[in-house]
């Protein structure tokens, strides 16, 4: 049997879900729970006619077209606004490389300056003309095997013709005695200087080999005639064993220059090089250092004061070629020979801010970087 | 560049004045040397760059590290360097060496076995040195220093100090089985014989700094040896010396013998040693000779006359030696000569030149009847060997940068090397046509210039490097190929497709016909690299570049003996192309390049995800 135990039911739920913007959120959240009502999100959008109006549908265009030029359409149309803060689209281009285009440049002032370029394509080179012709001693340690690469195959040069012709006996006879016994008002270095040694091949560590090869020939040239002064360059690679660091490579290219004349001075020589470096953006205050070069005598390192890292870098090497050198070539005597080295990778690394060499040369380089690089201006 | 170690307190006790390291640095700048490393003890330790034996005790003391140029042996020390700075600076007199050769004199009788393997002795005795610790350190560092430069590394020259007072002479310095030589090497304590010493050397003992030089006599049948009349083992030259004459802090007269290969660095190098530290003997700068005194059959005096002009022959004969020979060497110079090549201007008076020599150690005096100065070269001043040499002490002693500098008038015309020229002009014509220029190294491993080509070595083609320090580089490139391979490798990911690269340079190649055996060929070769192969692509960057040098294509001239070249196409045999799409151009019957896809092999060897075409050519062709 069911017996009524109350007059009267509420139904609260029933009244609260009829009612329920009435409600405290937390009892909304309650029925929400209880999947007895839903939140639904009502959006509305109100529209009102604006200034552009119009009945009609047209595009707004991104670019002029053949079309538009031809039937005038262009003078009704609306163009999309372009946004002047995003990059253009990249042209499809190639590129040179950094240092190369620091060489172009380096070229460019040699030869306004009235200098030949010498032929230095050639990186194996027999140890007669790296450092024997240039009276570099045999027992020296650039020829020690840690500073110099040596070969195997070619293993050895003959030593009977050279670029520019026939290489003469009696000029090796010469070279031989400068070293051992002296001669031409030098004492010599008083040691077995032996052949075999000489015609040892080598990746050739200087391009001074070229020009030592240079003015041989152009002293043959000048047998019986009257001298012309000369004005050389060169650059190119070169080759050292070297342990390698941040700065130091097997490989880079050196610059040279060499001057032939009568009379030429020290002075002249650091007239030169005030010159020079001043083309190249690093003549402010040049300072010249005594130094010591086998071939050369008297010897300068060359520095300039670098306004960025507040002191004196080391930019260069020069020095006036020893008699010894020169004279067994037959060149007259009364003609004296300047040159002055430098490298190509470190004038570069300093202009563009490099710190590791291998940024710029070698197959890590970074392309994207390369092909940003901007043109040279010196 | 050899550098010498000071403590700055010491080297400025030394110059007898202070300075502030920057006038020092300027000092060094004027007289050609370079102050490279300011350090301490402690320092040194910490960078790891030296092992030293007892960490606790590493001073803070300052010390000088100068870097001195390599043909200046008497700088190698704190004594020399000091003297040529306070000669140069304070026109302090440079000193007088004063060899002395007594009635009996100290005798070294040199036996004909050395002759094959050492053959050379000289030696002087210094009396009366009193030594602290830092000119007993000073000592053995010079010692150092001669041994690895002039020395080279002990093969030309060695060095042996001993303590008179230990050892009776006469000395006989002989070559002998190795078996029969036993002696207590210097810093141990039992006797060896000479095998034993070698293998202990090698084997045994901890951080032994003799290693680098046990290859100069290992094999000697009769090794160089240095006894006394009592048979006591001064020293095994070039190894070790014994520990019975070893010098101390006691020692009151050194006996000094060097033995080596060369006679005239051999003499450069004793005289070095008694220059430096013959200031601390009772009679500063006197030095006692000795006399080296040859068995039957020595024929040093021809052999020595056949080496030098002037210089360390005198007093010799077949049979004897004095030794050391100190003596000063004379050049004459003409004061104009020495202006003119300077540059001085306008011109010095000679004797004023004479003072600037003075200050280089040379005291010089002016000829006036023969109007020549007569320079005086000291023992010390070895690398003065031509009037040259003396023209740069002038530059020096006047100073550089007090010269006036001026230009040559020479005209001559400027000349670019046609080779040059080209390449910097096709080098415009490939990047114009949208190509990026790469630079990689001449220098290769061995596989990435033929294995990982795909190619074989016939041994006709490479150059070989004989002592590379890595892999890295074993062989000269025969192509410039692998190194543009390798750029884009490195680029892999960085790079939008398609990456087009190129580079111009020479590659090495052997050629019997040369006199060095081998030649540069200058190429070009460019890389496309897309999810498309891109043969046409290289195709018509051929095509591209023989328009730019006016050579026609074949095929498409009418009148082929109107034009001088044409170029045709046939196909190629290359195996690091794919076949059925590589091809080689020839001009005039003679291949000069070729392109097409690479063979995915190599893709592989130089890990290359996409397709890519090649082209190489011999760019000497277009001369």
């Amino acid at each position: 049997r069911v017996k009524r135990v109350a007059a009267d039911i509420t139904d609260k739920t029933k009244a609260d879900l009829a009612n329920l913007s009435q409600l405290a959120p937390a009892a909304v959240t309650e029925f929400v729970k209880r999947k007895l009502a839903a939140k639904q999100v009502i959006k509305s959008i109100t529209v009102s006619k604006g200034s552009n109006f119009t009945t009609s549908v047209s595009k707004r265009d991104a670019d002029l077209s053949p079309d538009m030029l031809v039937d005038g359409s262009w003078r009704t149309r609306s163009f999309k606004s372009v946004n002047l803060d995003a990059l253009g689209a990249p042209p499809e281009t190639g590129s040179l490389h950094p240092l190369l285009k620091v060489r172009t440049e380096y070229r460019e002032i040699f030869l306004n300056l009235g200098f030949e370029e010498m032929p230095t394509n050639q990186f194996v080179e027999s140890s007669f003309w790296n450092f024997d012709a240039l009276f570099q001693p045999q027992q020296h340690p650039c020829r020690d095997m840690h500073d110099t690469f040596f070969l195997t195959d070619p293993a050895a040069s003959k030593l009977s013709v050279f670029d520019g012709g026939q290489l003469d006996p009696a000029y090796v006879q010469r070279v031989k005695d400068i070293h051992s016994t002296g001669g031409f008002g030098s004492q010599g270095y008083g040691y077995d200087w032996a052949l075999s040694e000489a015609k040892k091949n080598i990746l050739r560590t200087h391009t001074t080999a070229i020009s030592a090869q240079m003015l041989y020939r152009l002293a043959k040239e000048c047998q019986g005639k009257e001298f012309r002064p000369v004005k050389l360059f060169s650059i190119d690679r070169v080759f050292r064993n070297e342990t390698l660091d941040a700065t130091h490579l097997a490989e880079f290219h050196q610059i040279e220059g060499v001057i032939a004349d009568y009379n030429l001075t020290l002075g002249d020589l650091m007239g030169v090089l005030s010159a020079f470096f001043e083309k190249l953006g690093m003549g402010s205050n040049l300072r010249f250092k005594p130094a010591f070069n086998p071939y050369t005598e008297p010897s300068m390192e060359v520095f300039s004061f670098h306004s960025g890292l507040n002191k004196l870098v080391e930019v260069g090497n020069s020095g006036v070629f020893r008699p010894e050198m020169l004279l067994p070539m037959g060149l007259p005597p009364g003609v004296v020979v300047i040159a002055w080295g430098l490298s190509l990778e470190r004038p570069t690394m300093i202009k563009y801010g490099y710190d590791n060499i291998r940024d710029l040369v070698g197959p890590k380089v970074d392309l994207e970087m390369a092909r940003a690089n901007p043109i040279c201006r010196i | 560049m050899p550098t010498v170690t000071v403590a700055r307190d010491l080297l400025f006790q030394y110059l007898q004045k202070s300075f502030s390291q920057h006038e020092f640095e300027d000092l060094c700048f004027d007289f050609g040397i370079e102050l490279d490393d300011v350090t301490s003890e402690k320092e040194i330790a910490a960078k790891g760059e030296k092992s030293v034996a007892n960490n606790a005790n590493l001073s803070e003391e300052v010390l000088y590290k100068i870097e001195v140029p390599a043909n200046r042996y008497d700088l190698l020390c704190a004594e020399g360097l000091t003297t040529a700075l306070r000669v140069f600076k304070f026109d302090q007199p440079a000193p007088t060496f004063k060899v002395v050769q007594p009635e009996n004199p100290i005798k070294i009788f040199q036996k004909a076995s050395t002759r094959e393997v050492r053959p050379y002795i000289v030696g002087a005795l210094l009396r009366g040195v009193k030594l602290d610790a830092a000119k007993y350190d000073s000592l053995m560092d010079l010692q150092d220093k001669l041994h690895q430069n002039i020395g080279r590394k002990r093969t030309l020259v060695a060095i042996g100090t001993h303590d008179y007072d230990t050892i009776k002479g006469p000395f006989y310095y002989d070559a002998k089985p190795q078996k029969d030589i036993r002696f207590v090497p210097l810093m141990e304590n039992r006797e060896f014989d000479v095998a034993s010493l070698f293998h202990y050397y090698k084997n045994e003992k901890p951080n032994c700094h003799l290693k680098p030089y046990l290859h100069i006599t290992e094999n000697a049948a009769n090794h160089p040896v240095i006894y006394d009349s009592q048979g006591t083992v001064l020293s095994l030259p070039p190894i070790i010396n014994g520990e019975h004459s070893k010098i101390t802090l006691n020692t009151r007269n050194i006996f000094i013998e060097c033995t080596g290969t060369d006679w005239t660095k051999l003499n450069i190098t004793l005289n070095t040693i008694c220059a430096m530290f013959s200031q601390y003997c009772t009679e500063p700068f006197t030095i006692e000779g000795v006399q080296v005194i040859q068995e039957d059959g020595s024929d040093l005096a021809g052999k020595l006359a056949q080496l030098r002009i002037n210089d360390f022959v005198t007093g010799a004969t077949d049979k004897t030696v004095f030794t050391p020979d100190m003596k000063e060497r004379t050049f004459l110079a003409d004061p104009a000569r020495l202006n003119q090549d300077v540059g001085i201007t306008p011109p010095i008076p000679a004797p004023e030149l004479a003072k600037l020599l003075s200050k280089m150690q040379m005291p010089t005096v002016y000829d006036e009847q023969k109007q020549q100065l007569v320079v005086s070269v000291p023992c010390v001043r070895s690398d003065v060997i031509h009037v040259c040499d003396i023209v740069e002490d002038v530059a020096i002693a006047y100073g550089y940068n007090k010269l006036i500098r001026t230009i040559p008038n020479c005209t001559t015309i400027g000349r670019a090397f046609p080779l040059n020229k080209l390449s910097d002009a096709l080098r415009d014509v490939v990047a114009q046509n949208g190509f990026s220029e790469v630079l990689t190294w001449a220098l290769l491993s061995h596989d990435e210039n033929f294995k990982m080509l795909n190619k074989n070595d016939n041994n006709d083609e490479a150059v070989i490097l004989s002592n590379p320090k890595t892999r890295d580089f074993e062989v000269a490139r025969t192509s410039l190929l692998p190194g543009i391979l390798k750029a884009l490798s490195s680029n892999k990911g960085l790079m939008k497709l398609p990456v087009r690269l190129f580079e111009v340079g020479d590659v090495v190649l052997l050629d019997p016909s040369r006199d060095v055996g081998a030649k540069n060929q200058r190429r070009l070769a460019a890389l496309y690299c897309d999810t498309v192969s891109g043969f046409e692509v290289m195709h018509g960057l051929v095509d591209r570049i023989m328009v730019m040098n006016n050579i026609p294509f074949e095929p498409t001239v009418r009148h082929l003996s109107t034009i001088q070249r044409s170029y045709s196409i046939k196909k190629s045999e290359s195996s690091t192309l794919l076949p059925s799409r590589r091809a080689d151009v020839f001009v005039k019957e003679q291949k000069v390049g070729s392109f097409g896809i690479l063979h995915p092999d190599v893709l592989a060897a130089f890990e290359l995800p996409f397709p890519c075409s090649m082209l190489e050519i011999n760019l000497e062709t277009f001369l």
